[in-house]
């Protein structure tokens, strides 16, 4: 028996799973957005400016879930604070939890400042000062670029964060930091499609996007079978509910089908079931309640038949 | 600076009889759970279950029978381990989990925003939130009693003297005596777990003596840092971030040699 099947679960529920979800999507939308303002089309533009808008607004969800979900909210401020010796900053940099507050902190602003040269483009803020945020700038590249960096952070540092404890399956495979920048990218990239269509992004921008996604599924199917393949001294956690969930619900919904829809007979351009954008953003939400519920299903488990533990 | 102190408890001599975790309930005043009604378990004369935030002492109740006149139990008084080096403390992000003078390990619970992650980092399953508080608590070893000369509440009740408190240096010699008298008397399944100070994380400043593998009594075998994890991980999830730029990067490029294509 693995020794990360006598610890107890945090109990990270239904604020996290979202956070997790929301934070890869925002993060990975970003870093697709950064990189199209640096290499991509001038007819990119609908879409960089609608991944900053992700971003920002992700950042913002995230920040209050993280929030919500502490037992004591209003202390948030002691993750990057010393509340003993306020203003000394609070920072680890060998914990995942308090480098990625900092992570999200500094995530927010950029994706800020960018949303402010993407509204500044639209005409929507006509303050002089946000010109020099308007996307040709060079300022505005360099924000891009530290935004869409932290972007890809957000996305993964969260399955860091899991791997850096002593729990099952998060602690016994070094492949959840991957599996969720995998997830992270393809739900980005999801989103921007859904996103972009709706902004006027050109057909090239979106199927571009279309492409990238689909190349992202199937590295995150490779990651997955790495992941399943890490735990295979603990597979026994798989024959559950949660072991039926990823198989269905992340490979079969979230990967496979997407990638049917896409290569088969269309684009996957439909509606609900037959939108592959869609499918990739349950697959990849219910790749979130999958990692984090199988785990703590173990301590249930075993409190329930009185095994083990302290 | 004081001597690193801490507890050394010989299951062997446990009686089950729960004095610990009433002790520690009454000096630490914890709270009921389920609206001070008990619950039976169904696992043995266990109705605690587990540590939590609210119960700081544990007895387990460990059944091993093969018949109804043929067989042994197991009872072991568990708690937080103090272990020399702390996944908690490691973990914390906010500073509230910290060493004291006697080399012990308490949450400060005036700091501590609740966001669990030393529940997930401890290897023991030792921390757990407390409702009433909000945050996260555990066995602080009463540092208050020690402050002022006196020994932690459980140890102070313990009839038998199945936990043991005082300097570690001590109670390790002790312990060693205890094992050769065990073993000298044909228990050669006796063994001390956590004494080590070259063991896992550094030893722990409360350690056992246990008559069977540690399994049996749901302690972990070999229990690591969280931060064993980081670097790997770390390592992994850098290389994927660059993966997906790189197929980013040639999807764009691709597109722009297509373009190209297309008008010529």
């Amino acid at each position: 028996m693995s020794d990360t099947f006598f610890t107890t679960s945090p109990h990270w529920t239904w604020f996290i799973i979202p956070y997790f979800f929301i934070g890869g999507i925002a993060g990975g939308a970003c870093f697709i957005a950064a990189l199209l303002q640096w290499f991509g089309h001038p007819e990119d533009r609908p879409v960089i400016r609608g991944g900053y808008s992700i971003a920002f607004w992700g950042a913002v969800v995230s920040g209050l879930l993280l929030t919500i979900d502490l037992g004591r909210p209003l202390r948030f401020w002691h993750m990057l604070f010393q509340s003993e010796r306020f203003p000394s900053l609070m920072f680890k940099s060998w914990s995942p939890i308090s480098f990625g507050a900092w992570g999200i902190l500094l995530f927010g602003l950029c994706a800020a400042l960018s949303l402010i040269g993407a509204w500044s483009e639209e005409g929507r803020v006509r303050v002089s000062a946000a010109g020099y945020l308007r996307s040709g700038s060079v300022l505005a590249k360099l924000i891009g670029a530290v935004g869409g960096l932290l972007g890809i952070f957000v996305a993964g540092y969260t399955g860091i964060l899991l791997t850096v404890t002593n729990r099952p399956i998060w602690a016994d495979t070094p492949w959840l930091g991957p599996l969720f920048i995998a997830s992270g990218v393809s739900t980005g990239a999801a989103t921007l499609v859904l996103v972009g269509r709706r902004r006027g992004a050109s057909d090239g921008s979106i199927r571009w996007l279309e492409s990238f996604d689909s190349r992202a599924l199937l590295a995150e199917l490779l990651i997955l079978v790495l992941f399943i393949a890490s735990l295979w001294p603990i597979k026994q956690v798989w024959i559950s509910f949660w072991g039926l969930l990823l198989l269905i619900g992340v490979v079969g919904v979230g990967i496979l089908w997407p990638l049917q829809l896409r290569f088969g007979s269309g684009r996957g351009l439909g509606t609900g079931f037959r939108n592959a954008a869609v499918m990739v953003l349950v697959g990849g939400f219910l790749l979130r309640v999958v990692v984090l519920l199988a785990s703590n299903a173990i301590t249930a488990h075993r409190m329930a038949t009185g095994g083990g533990g302290s | 600076m004081p001597e690193a102190m801490g507890f050394f408890t010989d299951t062997t001599i446990c009686i089950g009889c729960k004095a610990c975790e009433v002790a520690c309930k009454n000096w630490n005043q914890l709270p009921a759970e389920h609206g001070g009604v008990s619950e039976m378990s169904g696992d043995s004369y266990d109705n605690t279950v587990r540590l939590s935030g609210v119960n700081w002492r544990h007895v387990k109740f460990i059944e091993q029978f093969e018949g109804p006149y043929n067989g042994r139990w197991l009872m072991m008084s568990d708690v937080c381990k103090h272990c020399v080096m702390a996944g908690c403390i490691e973990v914390c992000p906010t500073g509230a989990i910290i060493r004291t003078e006697f080399d012990t390990v308490v949450i400060q619970t005036d700091v501590c925003n609740g966001c669990r992650a030393c529940i997930a980092a401890c290897p023991f399953g030792v921390i757990d939130m407390n409702p009433a508080a909000g945050t996260a608590q555990k066995c602080t070893l009463c540092y208050d009693r020690m402050q002022v000369g006196l020994e932690p509440a459980c140890a102070k009740a313990c009839p038998t003297d199945s936990i043991q408190f005082g300097p570690i240096s001590e109670l390790r010699t002790r312990a060693q005596k205890r094992l050769v008298q065990l073993q000298s008397q044909g228990e050669k399944r006796a063994n001390l777990y956590g004494d080590d100070p070259k063991g896992p994380l550094g030893g722990l400043n409360s350690f056992y003596l246990l008559v069977d593998k540690p399994e049996v009594y749901g302690l972990p075998r070999a229990p690591t840092l969280p931060s064993k994890h980081l670097k790997r991980s770390g390592t992994f999830t850098a290389a994927t971030a660059a993966v997906f730029g790189l197929l980013a990067l040639i999807g764009i490029r691709k597109r722009r040699i297509d373009e190209i294509g297309g008008s010529n």
